[in-house]
């Protein structure tokens, strides 16, 4: 009884429903460095919007992007470096680094868009190793394997030395960033998105040029990696190879997987548990990341495919298909159809 | 309105289409029929660009077409209807059809823009379903859908583009007496301004609605003419041994 009055409730497009839903995430935005050590909430958010703009290519539009420490690092690489030279308000050097990132992300995506399924993550993965090997060999740029360092978090001459201020100062920048990926998921734009991972052919007919928005969401989306890539480098006070590296890749979709893509939440549910599992590894001396990561990605996989957020708005969800049902079978007209003739 | 020649596609050595000088004149209703496997389809995904001819052109209102994307065809006023239904499963039919709306208004890419500004199409969204026999149905998700209201759906889809020119694959393929008699009645009242190009097996279909007919055999056109006269064809009849030519 109850049960059935909370699915009701919860029933995913209910608007209190998401009201509270982004109540709580904003308490929990605000509330994040008083629970847990700053500087890990920091990374959190950096990698809820990282994770939330892989989600627009691979959740809604169906790309599978291997290669997004490409815009990340770039961004890292460029905000450490306008912020060096510069001494720019932080935020001035991120939108900066971001805006590098997209200019990176044009070429690439008009090379690589025309390729579907593995054969774009592959294209993908490849610049994104072309974008590590210059970072690598480009030393008096991007320090090679020392990385960037010093890079200042000026910001109106305050002082935010203190990561507890400076995650205050930085967030307004990710929730701006994760802001414009939902207007952008529920936008006209967000519906042919969806309507390309559902079927292209069928937005080829309806007039759409496929590729073009492809391009489109792909700028978009290395553009709110590069937002958040930028406050990460900004965060920690150096830009480093990892930051280029393919695992960084590997783990912002592991972080869709986990939390479930094409869901927004997910993704940032997902980069959540990700990054305090690996604090919690790091702390306790356990050094097995990669294998703890792996192992929940092949659980995932498996187990739900949905992801955690996919499954719970599933479960939600298909509590409420009988009525949607029902309609459907009142509106059908008596005729019944005759099997498929192929032809 | 369409003009093909010397139209060909050829599947590694195999002539699914194969040398077809097609005329479609304007406003017309124009029959493709023919036996299963003899190109029709494939010429429809030739004309809306979805396959590349192996040679000859493709001309459109004047203009030369061939080679064009899909994209590229739709947005010159041609629609299509696929014989396969190609639907978004997970969407309902509101959103397939404020989809082709929107496409047909070139508004898509409006991503600063709410999602809410849709619901202008409200009234034409109904208005369409209804057409088509699937009022009341909009917030049902197309995956869910029987045979025949996909091929309904399909209808509504290409009358949402409002084309000029509209390329129907078996509409009434998998629909029941009632829904093929409500179909002919509706491309009967779309047809005012627009030219059709339509695949039918129905025979019935075909000599109510078709003001020429070309038959297509091993991808070669076999004959053409009015319904009459391609009905008492010899050839015809002979292609068609053991099919109903009624
Ligand atoms: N993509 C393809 N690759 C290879 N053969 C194809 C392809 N599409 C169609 N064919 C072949 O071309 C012939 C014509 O098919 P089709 O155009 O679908 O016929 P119809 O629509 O008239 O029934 C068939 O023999 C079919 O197997
Ligand atoms: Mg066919």
């Amino acid at each position: 009884m109850i049960l059935t009055r909370l699915a009701t409730l919860t029933n995913g497009w209910n608007p209190a429903l998401r009201i509270g839903l982004l109540v709580i995430g904003l308490v929990l935005a605000f509330g994040l460095p008083w629970v847990m050590y700053p500087p890990v909430a920091l990374d959190i958010a950096a990698w809820a919007l990282f994770a939330v703009a892989l989600d627009l290519l691979l959740g809604y539009t169906g790309m599978l992007s291997f290669g997004h420490a490409a815009f990340w690092g770039s961004s890292a690489y460029a905000t450490g470096i306008v912020a060096i030279e510069t001494g720019l308000p932080f935020p001035v050097a991120v939108l900066g680094g971001a805006l590098v990132a997209a200019a990176l992300a044009l070429p690439i995506a008009m090379l690589s868009v025309r390729r579907s399924g593995i054969y774009f993550a592959m294209v993908t993965l490849a610049f994104a190793q072309l974008v590590f090997f210059i970072a690598n060999q480009w030393r008096s740029v991007t320090g090679g394997e020392n990385g960037l360092q010093g890079i200042p978090r000026e910001f109106f001459g305050l002082d935010l030395s203190d990561s507890f201020y400076f995650y205050y100062a930085a967030l307004p920048l990710i929730l701006l960033g994760l802001l414009g990926a939902w207007r952008v998921v529920h936008s006209p734009f967000g519906r042919v998105m969806v309507a390309i991972r559902e079927n292209q052919a069928r937005a080829r007919a309806l007039g759409y040029p496929v590729d073009r928005y492809k391009v489109q969401v792909f700028v978009l989306s290395a553009f709110l990696a590069g937002l958040a890539g930028g406050v990460y480098a900004i965060g920690h006070g150096f830009a480093s190879l990892q930051e280029v590296y393919w695992t960084t890749s590997g783990k912002v979709v592991v972080m869709n997987i986990l939390g479930g893509m094409g869901t927004l939440w997910g993704p940032v549910l997902g980069a959540g548990i990700i990054v305090l599992l690996e604090d919690y590894l790091a702390t306790a001396g356990i050094d097995a990341v990669g294998l703890v990561t792996g192992l929940i990605f092949v659980v995932t996989v498996l187990l739900f495919r949905r992801g955690i957020w996919g499954t719970v708005r599933h479960l939600v969800r298909s509590r409420r298909r009988p009525d949607e049902r029902a309609a459907a079978q009142e509106g059908e007209p008596e005729s019944r159809p005759a099997p498929a003739r192929q032809g | 309105m369409l003009r093909t020649s010397g139209l060909s596609k050829e599947f590694s050595g195999f002539r699914a289409v194969s040398d077809v000088d097609l005329s479609v004149a304007d406003g017309a209703v124009h029959a493709l029929v023919g036996p299963n496997g003899a190109g029709k389809t494939t010429l429809f995904n030739l004309l809306t660009g979805f396959i590349k001819p192996t040679s000859g052109t493709i001309t459109i209102e004047g203009r030369d077409v061939t080679g064009m994307r899909p994209e590229q065809i739709a947005q010159r006023g041609v629609a299509r209807s696929f014989q396969i239904a190609s639907l978004f499963e997970e969407l309902t039919l509101a959103e397939h059809v404020e989809l082709a709306l929107q496409g047909r208004d070139g508004t898509g890419y409006r991503f600063w823009r709410s999602d809410k500004r849709l619901r202008r199409y409200a009234a034409e969204t109904d208005g369409l379903l209804d057409q088509v026999g699937l009022g009341g149905m909009s917030g049902v998700p197309a995956g869910s859908l029987a045979y025949g209201q996909k091929r309904a759906l399909e209808l509504a889809l290409a009358l949402a583009l409002s084309p000029r020119l509209l390329l129907l694959d078996e509409p009434t393929a998998g629909m029941g007496v009632e829904d093929v008699a409500r179909t002919i009645e509706l491309i009967k009242r779309v047809r005012a301004d627009r030219t059709i190009v339509l695949v039918e097996h129905n025979m019935q279909v075909v000599s109510d609605l078709a003001d020429t007919v070309t038959v297509l055999q091993f991808g070669k056109v076999l004959a053409e003419g009015d319904y009459q006269s391609v009905r008492n064809d010899p050839d015809v009849i002979t292609a068609y041994l053991g099919e109903a030519v009624a």
